[in-house]
């Protein structure tokens, strides 16, 4: 790229355009503002005003994980940088690719408790992969370029650059690098050594189990797990991120395992001989009582991550690598075994495990219900639009409904806060998805309390005329937190109610946007309608549930993962 | 099928870390150790044979399987260029000690006798007070520590492990060689 002689702000404008960025979310204030100046009139990246940071920051993690792209968001100094925190920090956990860009005061300014003056880089050390503190405005391309792909290359997360305002106001002779060089980071790509060793204990299994998790997502490794399983015919079973690595519609599939998983998917896993365990890193929502999972399996464990291998199970044979890259090769080594030794005999454990799913189904009863109950509510969205939108949720019981009934067919498809549990994840995601996947069927899956802490971000998505629709699952409660208080607090309901809920119809018609209410089957059905041929803007649909209605079957925390209390 | 639930008993380990010399390294190195309970019983960094690197000894305890785990988790940090647990067999540590020691001139010859035995020299003399220099392994300065304390000991101030392997095997990736 050519030199040109330009400011540090306009730098961060040259380098966002040199990066292909579509969509940067934030709010301006005083130490950003040439930032904001330089990018005045820019048509790509489009600028997005957000009414709160942490808004901004979620949207573009919705961004990021709806379309595989690195998500962008700025944040001036002091109180717009510490209102990014939560977004970071969910986007670490989740491990999505985001660039946050803030201001900060003057260097001669820095560490004087100047006005707005916050130690980002300090605060957001434990919850990025890396941040920088621009000293220097001839270092900025480099460490933008380096920001850029650090968040999006290994596994994936968040960075932060902060810019002091001088920095951004010197003028410089600007030139965009080509490449990085960073001594300390390298993403694994070495040769694999041991696939030979995991494709014999695949042979040697008779109890085998694939796991996926969200690094299948991250990869873009669905065509690659689809060979793999349909090669090794053993039963899938996925976590919360994992949903759509494989189609959840497929006999194959078990769904979803762990606290809020289904029995049969718990059971298959503690009784496995073999857990093939790709791109996924053993959370305790998933393992339950740790010294008492899968006790008799051992484990294959594929991770671009190095440190995740053997961090809470032991590994028999760590995979270290990009799954697209790494999982066909396994594929192969599987495929000569077989060919050489023919294939190991699956049938009883199939048959247990099609007995447990026979046996403990997923169910619930609507009819002779006076409420609604919130997975008929899925489930009937879910046939409305045979399953073809991208779903996003809060959390709560209402994203755990959503996890367990909503059928997620394909990539992408289903994109939640689970490492955090951030609620107030739904409408900003939601904002994030729909411009990231124009033309495409957005739905939130809401709870009355996650909606109430960044709805007023409904301004933004009128703005835009995003036609997103958020299904409020409101049952007046903090329910996730009520349901422990019923469970293992003798029914004290501490500061759970939320029956003073404001009128979500109301609110939405106050933020120009088409609010609905059901409160039966029949209105439901309605409103559904009404609500998927409103493309004209948002629509907030207000859908009363029966308000005690509990997430099962449920493993209490820190039991072991075949211990599944189910309330009947 | 091993769960690392417990965290079995550790023992001693030291790590070596050859970091950029940029700010705030070490805040990311400690916030790291202090943030995954990682304890640290010694950190030392310095200067190394290049000036835009600097070489860090961390000295932990904890089980051996931790220790890998800790030294995964640091290499992730953007600025470690290399990190590993040096080998206990080939390992050469030394750490400088002062002793401030407030007694009368008579003892003063019986002093300088046990510092001699332990190589180590009187630096600074005063009427009622003297400071041993002393250098070594982490085990002689303990043992020396143990017998000053007799004279009365009113300062100690050790500087904390520095190692390196025997042998011509080096931390510094081939990149950097
Ligand atoms: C209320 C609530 C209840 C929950 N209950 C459950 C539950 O019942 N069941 C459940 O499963 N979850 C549940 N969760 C979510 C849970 O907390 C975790 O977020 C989730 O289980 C982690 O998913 P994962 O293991 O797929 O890891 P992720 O966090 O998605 O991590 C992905 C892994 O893939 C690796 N990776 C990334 N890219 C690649 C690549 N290219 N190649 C190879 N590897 C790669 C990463 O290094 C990482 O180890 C719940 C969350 C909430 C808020
Ligand atoms: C920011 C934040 N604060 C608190 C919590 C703890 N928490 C988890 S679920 C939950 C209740 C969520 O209520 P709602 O959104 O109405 O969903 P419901 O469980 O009722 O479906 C709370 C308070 C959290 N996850 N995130
Ligand atoms: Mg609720």
């Amino acid at each position: 790229m050519a030199k040109e002689k330009i400011t540090g702000a306009m730098a961060v404008r040259r380098a966002l355009e040199a990066e292909g960025v579509e969509y940067v979310f934030g709010m301006p204030g005083g130490t950003i503002l040439p930032i904001y100046d330089a990018m005045f009139g820019c048509v790509k990246p489009q600028q997005v005003l957000i009414r709160h940071e942490q808004v901004g920051g979620h949207a573009a993690e919705g961004f990021a994980l709806a379309t595989g792209r690195t998500g962008v968001c700025f944040g001036t100094s002091g109180p717009g940088a510490t209102n990014l925190v939560t977004a970071i920090a969910d986007a670490y956990m989740d491990s999505v690719p985001l660039v946050a860009i803030t201001g900060n005061v003057a260097t001669s300014l820095i560490g004087s408790d100047a006005f707005q003056e916050a130690d980002i880089t300090g605060i957001t050390m434990p919850i990025t992969k890396h941040n920088w503190l621009v000293t220097d405005v001839k270092d900025l391309p480099r460490i933008l370029k380096e920001a850029f792909y650090i968040a999006r290359t290994g596994r994936p997360g968040p960075v932060l650059v902060d810019i002091p305002k001088d920095i951004q106001n010197t003028e410089f002779e600007f030139e965009y690098p080509d490449s990085v060089s960073i001594p300390g980071y390298h993403p694994p790509v070495r040769e694999e050594p041991r696939l030979k060793d995991a494709a014999t204990l695949v042979r040697g299994a008779s109890r085998p189990l694939i796991y996926l998790g969200g690094g299948v997502r991250t990869a873009g490794a669905h065509a690659e797990v689809a060979a793999f399983a349909e090669l090794i015919g053993a039963p899938v079973v996925t976590t919360l991120h994992g949903k759509g690595a494989f189609p959840e519609t497929s006999p194959q599939c078990l769904g979803m395992f762990g606290m809020h998983g289904s029995k049969f998917a718990n059971f298959a896993v503690q009784n496995s001989d073999l857990l093939i365990a790709l791109g996924a890193r053993f959370d305790d929502r998933v393992t339950g009582k740790l010294s008492t999972f899968a006790p008799e399996a051992k484990v294959i464990h594929l991770d671009v991550d190095p440190a995740e291998i053997s961090k809470l199970v032991t590994a028999t044979v760590p995979l270290v690598g990009d799954l697209k890259r790494l999982l066909p090769q396994l594929t192969e080594e599987v495929r000569r075994l077989f060919a050489a030794q023919g294939r190991p005999d699956l049938e009883p454990w199939l048959k247990r495990v099609e007995a447990w799913r026979e046996k403990h189904p997923m169910k619930y009863t609507q009819v002779g219900q006076k409420y609604l109950l919130p997975q008929y509510v899925i489930e009937a969205i879910w046939k409305k639009t045979g399953g073809k939108a991208v779903v996003t949720t809060g959390v709560g019981e209402h994203q755990m409904f959503a996890a367990q009934w909503w059928k997620t067919s394909g990539p992408r498809q289903f994109i939640t806060s689970g490492g955090l549990g951030t609620m107030g994840f739904c409408l900003p995601a939601a904002i994030g998805i729909q411009l990231g996947r124009p033309g495409e069927l957005v739905i939130g899956i809401d709870g009355d309390g996650s909606f109430q802490m960044t709805l007023q971000d409904l301004a933004t998505a009128r703005d835009l005329n995003l036609p997103i629709k958020i299904f409020i699952l409101n049952n007046l409660f903090l329910g996730m937190v009520r349901q422990w208080q019923e469970l293992f607090y003798e029914n004290r309901f501490a500061q759970t109610p939320l029956s003073d809920c404001p009128d979500f119809v109301k609110l939405a018609d106050a933020y120009g946007c088409l609010g609905l209410r059901a409160r039966t089957v029949e209105e439901l059905d309605q409103v559904i309608d009404q609500a998927l041929a409103n493309d004209s803007g948002p629509t907030i649909i207000d859908v009363r549930v029966r308000r005690q209605e509990k997430v099962f079957p449920m493993v209490p925390a820190g039991a072991p993962l075949n211990d599944m209390i189910d309330g009947e | 099928m091993e769960r690392n639930e417990e965290k079995p008993n550790g023992s001693s380990h030291t790590i070596s870390l050859l970091v950029e010399n940029k700010p705030g390294v070490l805040h990311r190195i400690a916030g790291l150790f202090s943030r995954r309970g990682y304890n640290i019983s010694s950190l030392t960094v310095g200067p190394t044979e290049r000036p835009d690197y600097s070489r860090m000894t961390i000295v932990v305890l904890l089980s051996t399987k931790t220790v890998e785990q800790v030294v995964r988790q640091v290499q992730k940090l953007v600025p470690v260029v290399e990190v590993r647990e040096l080998s206990p067999q080939d390992l050469i540590e030394r750490e400088l000690m002062l002793v401030k020691i407030r007694t009368p001139e008579r003892n003063h010859a019986e002093l300088r006798a046990l510092a001699e035995t332990y190589e180590a020299t009187i630096v600074d003399v005063s009427p009622d007070a003297l400071v041993v220099e002393a250098s070594g392994n982490a085990g002689k300065l303990d043992a020396l520590e143990d017998r000053l304390r007799a004279f009365g000991i009113q300062e100690v101030c050790r500087s904390g492990r520095i190692a390196l392997e025997r042998g011509f095997k080096t931390l510094a990736p081939p990149s950097l060689k």
